[in-house]
């Protein structure tokens, strides 16, 4: 109801000029371009600078959306609008933290948006975690994306033809279509060049996607699952087993739309217990009730991954949360493999002066106002926002980051119109002049939305040459000298 | 501009391509349903509009390149019969319109005429009506949800495919009534349709947030 007054109470000013207000937006992801656009829209004179430590804007649509999903990727069509905008600029090149502090920013603007998502990984916490051989899905997913954090990543795909992925949503199946897909598919795509050459020489033939709960829990969605079922020439192994649902299940199943229908694709692709795959055929496996236990090391291979020991789970019920929850059997089996990607969730990381709730992994909010303290009597920060993952924690779709942007635009909005955000003394904050002569004081050299088109120019135009829609510029280097050409 | 229409038609024509031979593949789905509204009323609408010539394979190879997913034969055979039967209907001269009905988040009305063969997606956007479309219509994003407030109307509809399912299945207040806008294509049956934008009140609720009092 609260969110739903203010909705309409900002709608209502909605036309108000506001000359004055000089808002930063750090990160160019989904959560930042649709912060941008709502302010924008709402505040008419209104500045928005969007800071992203990337010579490249687009956050996770660039280097999270898997290459072969290129229709998701058209969203970055309605970003580059925005943009585009006179009030509007795109500064890339720009870390917070080491260019800027988040002190700085904050006297040069009057608001300023935190919308940098969660650039880590959760830890499964187990023994042998450490050893070569095992990834973050985020990072692998960096790597074929070229990323240029991990463009030198160079997983070992040749010396195992097993790889296992911990985890069960839409990154983890992402990751085992990139491994399983046919590399002449994957050709024609903005996958970068590197990975397709790896993967083109991969021996990985079979994929095991582990989770500590059942098919009614998975938490991958419909569209995702129905792709990776449709590989070619691919064995899918769901064991009838697995499958079969309890009366809590059914009730969840009932109550829930994108459980049933995940529940429902996966019981029509269960395995037949006679079906036999042909030699050389690709396998993946879903592997339901399973919790990895600790990572075996290569007898022959010192400080190798050799394999994965795993606690067979049951599922009770969480008497706090009411949530189902996997629990030990004190059942142990080992398997064999050579590469494990970890998809068990991203992690936020904190910046100095940034309040954080190392608990939940986010920074402490009311309605996208920064709080002062995770817990307790906690002060709303003046003029500081966020918005996306580092808000809500690394879950949901694109859109989702629609809404949220939406609730924080709400709230400057609302905290502008009672003179919270802007200085009483009517003096006007030095925003971007003051942020790019600050940087320039420091040499550092940015790279405008002009830059980032003359690189984007540049990765069509070496992407029209191998029939792909564009092949990713990779290293650091290179993106900064396309840019600034 | 043109470029940009050609460019929209190429993605819109890739997808439908895509979506009619997996649904093909799955083997579960008639013959009936491949020729669904979305795939074949949107290029019958494009060739109404002569944007596109009467063989339209010139124009989905380059997308077929993309995505390799099987022969078009029986895809551009349905093309074909389609069309055919299809633009009898509107006349080669004026285009008819339809009477389309959108309610906004706070309950405004706004009724606007759609020509036969758009999507209210499209028909949204030429209107000024704050309809998201952050896929532009490529059937990869729920943002276009719109909720059919008479389900008269609903049922006047073809059934959503798996894939327009698959995308309602992530819609923010999802309802037994709701599409994607950009699947329902304006036919002549569908004049005085009403639907309503989803509230954006309701989003949050459904995606497990609780609002606090003040």
């Amino acid at each position: 109801m609260a969110l739903s007054r203010a909705l309409s109470f900002y709608r209502s000013f909605s036309t108000v000029p506001s000359q004055s207000l000089r808002v930063c937006i750090v990160g160019s992801g989904p959560a930042g371009f649709y912060t941008a656009d709502k302010i924008l829209k709402a505040h008419e004179g209104a500045e928005v600078d969007i800071v992203d430590r990337l010579p490249t804007p687009f956050g996770l649509v660039r280097s999270g959306v898997a290459p072969d999903h290129p229709e998701t990727k058209v969203v970055t069509n309605q970003f580059s609008r925005v943009a585009q905008n006179g009030h509007c600029s795109f500064i890339g090149n720009v870390s917070l933290g080491s260019s800027i502090s988040l002190a700085e920013l904050r006297e040069l603007y009057d608001a300023v948006v935190l919308s940098y998502g969660a650039e880590s990984d959760q830890a499964l916490g187990i023994p042998g975690e450490e050893l070569a051989g095992i990834y973050a899905a985020r990072e692998f997913v960096w790597w074929y994306n070229g990323h240029p954090d991990c463009r030198n990543l160079a997983p070992d795909l040749k010396s195992s033809d097993t790889a296992v992925i911990i985890g069960q949503g839409n990154v983890a199946l992402d990751v085992a279509r990139i491994l399983l897909r046919p590399t002449a598919e994957l050709a024609t795509t903005d996958i970068s060049c590197h990975a397709l050459a790896a993967l083109g020489e991969s021996s990985i033939r079979k994929v095991y996607l582990v989770g500590r709960r059942g098919p009614a829990q998975a938490a991958f969605t419909a569209k995702e699952l129905r792709e990776v079922l449709r590989i070619k020439d691919l064995s899918i192994e769901i064991r009838q087993e697995d499958l079969s649902k309890t009366p809590a299940d059914e009730e969840e199943l009932k109550n829930n739309r994108i459980k049933r229908r995940i529940h429902e694709l996966l019981s029509k692709a269960a395995t037949p217990a006679t079906s036999i795959c042909s030699p050389g055929q690709k396998e993946l496996h879903f592997v339901f009730f399973r919790k990895p236990d600790r990572f075996l090391e290569s007898d022959c291979r010192n400080g190798y991954i050799a394999g994965l020991r795993m606690e067979r789970t049951i599922l009770k019920e969480d008497v706090g949360s009411g949530k189902k929850i996997a629990v030990g059997t004190g059942l142990f089996a080992e398997m064999e493999c050579g590469l494990v990607l970890k998809s068990v969730g991203y992690k936020s990381i904190p910046v100095d002066g940034l309040p954080f709730d190392h608990h939940k992994g986010v920074v402490p909010n009311v309605q996208g106002r920064v709080l002062s303290e995770a817990y307790g009597d906690a002060q709303v920060e003046k003029g500081l926002y966020v918005c996306g993952w580092l808000k809500r924690g690394p879950t949901g779709i694109i859109a989702t980051n629609l809404y949220c942007a939406e609730e924080t635009v709400a709230s400057i909005s609302e905290d502008v119109l009672r003179g919270a955000v802007t200085s009483r003394s009517g003096l006007s904050k030095p925003g971007r002049e003051g942020l790019l002569q600050l940087l320039d004081s420091r040499n550092v050299k940015v790279v405008t939305f002009g830059g980032w088109e003359k690189i984007d120019n540049e990765e069509k135009r070496r992407g029209s040459l191998k029939n792909k829609p564009r092949e990713k510029l990779t290293t650091w280097q290179d993106l900064l000298e396309v840019a600034t050409k | 501009m043109v470029v940009f229409h050609v460019h929209r038609i190429a993605q819109r024509l890739n997808h439908s391509t895509l979506s009619s031979v997996l649904l093909h593949d799955s083997g579960h789905v008639s013959l009936l349903k491949m020729g669904s509204s979305r795939s074949i009323n949107t290029a019958a609408k494009f060739r109404t509009w002569g944007l596109l010539p009467s063989n339209c394979s010139n124009v989905t190879s380059p997308c077929t390149s993309r995505t390799s997913y099987g022969p078009l034969s029986r895809y551009q055979i349905f093309l074909g019969l389609r069309h055919n039967e299809y633009c009898t209907t509107p006349g080669n001269g004026e285009k008819q319109t339809i009477s389309v009905t959108f309610v906004d988040k706070d309950g405004e009305e706004k009724q606007i005429k759609v020509p036969v063969g758009m999507s209210l997606l499209e028909a949204a956007h030429e209107n000024d009506i704050e309809l998201e479309g952050a896929c532009e219509g490529s059937l990869a994003c729920s943002t276009c949800h719109v909720i059919v407030m008479d389900v008269d109307y609903y049922n006047k509809l073809e059934d959503p495919t798996d894939e327009e399912n698959d995308m309602l299945d992530l819609a923010f207040g999802l309802t037994e009534t709701s599409r994607l806008g950009c699947q329902v294509i304006a036919k002549p049956e569908l004049d005085g349709i009403r639907v309503a934008l989803p509230a954006a009140t309701r989003n949050f609720a459904v995606d497990g947030f609780k609002p606090k009092p003040h």
